[in-house]
């Protein structure tokens, strides 16, 4: 993954509440077999409304979206953090996040930012005009009007999205525990692979 | 003297590569199942990182969920195209995905084909003592032969082909003991929905079940293929069954299984697992075998179970508000009324199948009550689906097809089927199923689908006679 250490541009000012994984990518797109190229069904039902936000060339290509609480409710599937991925989100602030969605945005390199109702209210109305600022090392998101909100993260999460790792290249950073694991193991009970043909 | 453990500790001791400060464990996987529908982002995500597969020897893919259960290849052998295109693309991906990463692959219309947690005890992939894992809920299941077995997501698929490991934290541990004499027509089916009514659909959240008791250790290795297959159901991780000579005797000879010293090795470890005298569990949980009768559900949560006895029981009977909203919307899908007799209600569809229960014991128990019978004529479709290409071989070595497609089933193809609405075997909106699969959710079986979980031997009852049916009542029917 690439390593996330600021982002500085557009946000969509979306600010709704309880947006599902439904709304973020509808289930016709689960029977999908790649996790590119989602973006065109992101939040489909919103797009169908006139004057919304992912369609106003304002906005058009922001790495950086703010919500409501609790968004990412719903289902646990992945497609949602595929689906914004694809469409260049790397950050999403919001009052309140879905445990599993926060998970699933980790994984896939995108930054959840909690932020107090009345920060998200005030970057809604800057993420109008102007663009906003996410520093990572920090832990701030900040305006060309001198605010400066601070965010909590995670020590492992930040370690993750600073260096660029995801799960699987951290845990391949251990590949020489797994090794040591697998030939003490092989030694032991030689019987433990599978005869395959 | 070390710490008395529980089976559970013991099988994840085993595997623990390192451990974070977090309690986090980097956990070893023995065996990686796969199939077509929650694998192909992971390997895309792969070949996007310019992975490799660390063990290939270590996975096995075969396709089952989107695979439609008609003929497979025509008059000439060419294979038959799959109509649903997405269906057809995801089982082109993994075609094209086995071979490349270097895995081994049981294709569509091979013998050996069918459902991953049927395909694994059978060809010996599963072994005990292992840790086992598939991007698939019913994973549980090979928890009967005493492997520590768990359902994944996509990441983690991707993780586990990348580093044959996963980052956990351990469970909780819970006993599950049912002691004393089952009654006559009591399946191992019964024994599981019996259970899950008990303990509810949320009583396993965040253990890992072990299955203990005399009831268990008597069951057959199938019977406990049926029971831990359906421990996610109680909201449990993972179900888990002590080796024993049972389970030995099921393994031993299989494909893949350890053959001469190391099988003798194999089984001298796998006698050490057990839970130790002394261990303790975080929650236990005693059922009286002779409490247990046939068992139905008459709702759309697994835990929605009655005797097959019984009555649909009234909303207003549960002291729980959210259980009794739960229940009045249930009862509207299904179509039922509080107070009607379960086995009064009417069935428009068979399904014999699922990873649940259509291995070879299943298709007897159902064969037995099917036996001179014919399908009642109100039965719209009555579907044996075979749960692989080998119980198949056998059934039709031992004549149960013709019994079936004398009585007027259709005898199909391995795969998951009716089991859930991927595939084109599907309940038409309104209409009822009685299943022996897993899942009575709304929609499972095809959109507006109603579905009643039974044994094998009680939907062959119900197709006989048009309704839900006592077994019992079929006198000299049962095996
Ligand atoms: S038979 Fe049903 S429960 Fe089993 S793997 Fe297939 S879809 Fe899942």
């Amino acid at each position: 993954m690439e390593p996330l250490k600021t982002v500085e541009g557009r946000a969509y000012p979306l600010g709704v509440k309880n947006v599902d994984t439904d709304m973020i990518i509808p289930a016709k797109w689960l029977k999908t077999i790649s996790r590119v190229g989602m973006g065109k069904g992101a939040f489909e039902a919103m797009r169908e409304v006139s004057g919304n936000v992912f369609d106003d060339p304002e906005y058009q290509g922001s790495p950086v979206l703010i919500a409501g609480d609790n968004f990412g409710c719903g289902s646990s599937r992945e497609h949602a953090a595929w689906a914004l991925n694809d469409m260049g989100i790397k950050v999403v602030i919001a009052p309140s996040f879905s445990d599993i969605f926060s998970g699933n945005a980790f994984k896939n390199g995108i930054l959840t930012v909690v932020l107090p109702q009345e920060a998200v209210d005030r970057l809604m109305e800057v993420a109008k005009t102007d663009p906003i600022h996410v520093d990572l090392e920090t832990q701030t998101v900040t305006t060309p009007f001198q605010d400066r909100f601070r965010f909590e993260l995670d020590p492992f999460r930040k370690a993750c999205l600073l260096g660029g790792l995801d799960e699987i290249g951290l845990t391949l950073e251990r590949t020489g525990g797994i090794d040591r694991f697998e030939q003490r193991r092989d030694a032991e009970q030689p019987w433990i692979k599978p005869v395959l043909a | 003297m070390t710490q008395a453990r529980t089976l559970y500790e013991k099988i994840w001791d085993a595997h623990v590569v390192e451990t974070r400060e977090d309690g986090t464990c980097l956990l070893y996987i023995d065996r990686h199942l796969v199939h077509e529908v929650t694998s192909p982002q992971a390997f895309e995500g792969l070949r996007m990182a310019g992975r490799k597969v660390r063990r290939p020897d270590l996975t096995l893919a075969v396709p089952d969920h989107n695979l439609p259960t008609t003929a497979r290849v025509d008059g000439e052998g060419h294979r038959l195209p799959i109509k649903d295109p997405e269906g057809a693309q995801q089982l082109a991906a993994l075609e094209k995905n086995a071979p490349e990463f270097g895995i081994k692959y049981i294709g569509a219309t091979d013998k050996e084909q069918g459902i991953v947690h049927v395909v694994g005890p059978e060809q010996g992939f599963t072994l005990p003592g292992t840790t086992l894992v598939c991007g698939d809920s019913h994973t549980a299941a090979h928890g009967a032969l005493g492997a520590l077995a768990f359902g994944i997501g996509t990441s983690e698929v991707e993780h586990v082909l990348a580093t044959q490991t996963l980052q956990l934290k351990p469970s909780k541990t819970m006993e599950i003991r049912v002691e004393g004499q089952l009654g006559p027509g009591v399946t191992p089916k019964d024994v599981i929905l019996h259970v899950i009514g008990v303990i509810g659909t949320a009583g396993g959240t965040g253990h890992v079940i072990e299955y203990r008791g005399n009831v268990f250790e008597e069951m057959s290795v199938e019977g406990r293929l049926t029971v831990s297959n359906m421990s996610i159901e109680g909201g449990a991780r993972a179900g888990l069954f002590a080796p024993d000579e049972k389970t030995f005797a099921y393994v031993k000879g299989r494909p893949m299984a350890p053959k001469g010293a190391d099988w003798e090795a194999a089984v001298a470890y796998w006698k050490t697992l057990k839970t130790d005298e002394g261990a303790t569990f975080d929650r236990s949980v005693v059922i009286d075998a002779a409490g247990i009768v046939p068992t139905v559900t008459w709702g759309t949560s697994p835990e929605d179970v009655v005797p097959i006895t019984g009555t649909v029981p009234a909303p207003e009977s549960f002291a729980d508000a959210t259980k009794r909203a739960a229940a009045e919307k249930a009862l509207e899908y299904m179509g039922l009324s509080a107070g009607q007799r379960m086995q009064d209600i009417e069935v428009q569809h068979i399904f014999i199948g699922s990873c649940t229960n259509s291995r070879i014991e299943d298709l007897r128990a159902a064969a037995a009550v099917v036996k001179g019978h014919k399908v009642d004529p109100r039965i719209r479709q009555a579907l044996i689906v075979p749960g692989s290409g080998l119980v198949k071989l056998q059934a039709e070595a031992e004549g149960l097809d013709k019994i079936f497609l004398d009585a007027g089933f259709e005898w199909r193809e391995p795969g998951c089927s009716m089991c859930l609405g991927m595939n084109p075997d599907k309940v038409p909106a309104g209409e009822r199923c009685a299943s022996t699969s897993n899942r009575n959710f709304m929609g499972r079986q095809g959109p507006g689908s109603r579905t009643h979980l039974v044994s094998p031997a009680m939907a062959a009852a119900a197709a006989i006679t048009g309704h839900l049916t006592d077994i019992r009542t079929m006198a000299g029917e049962m095996a």
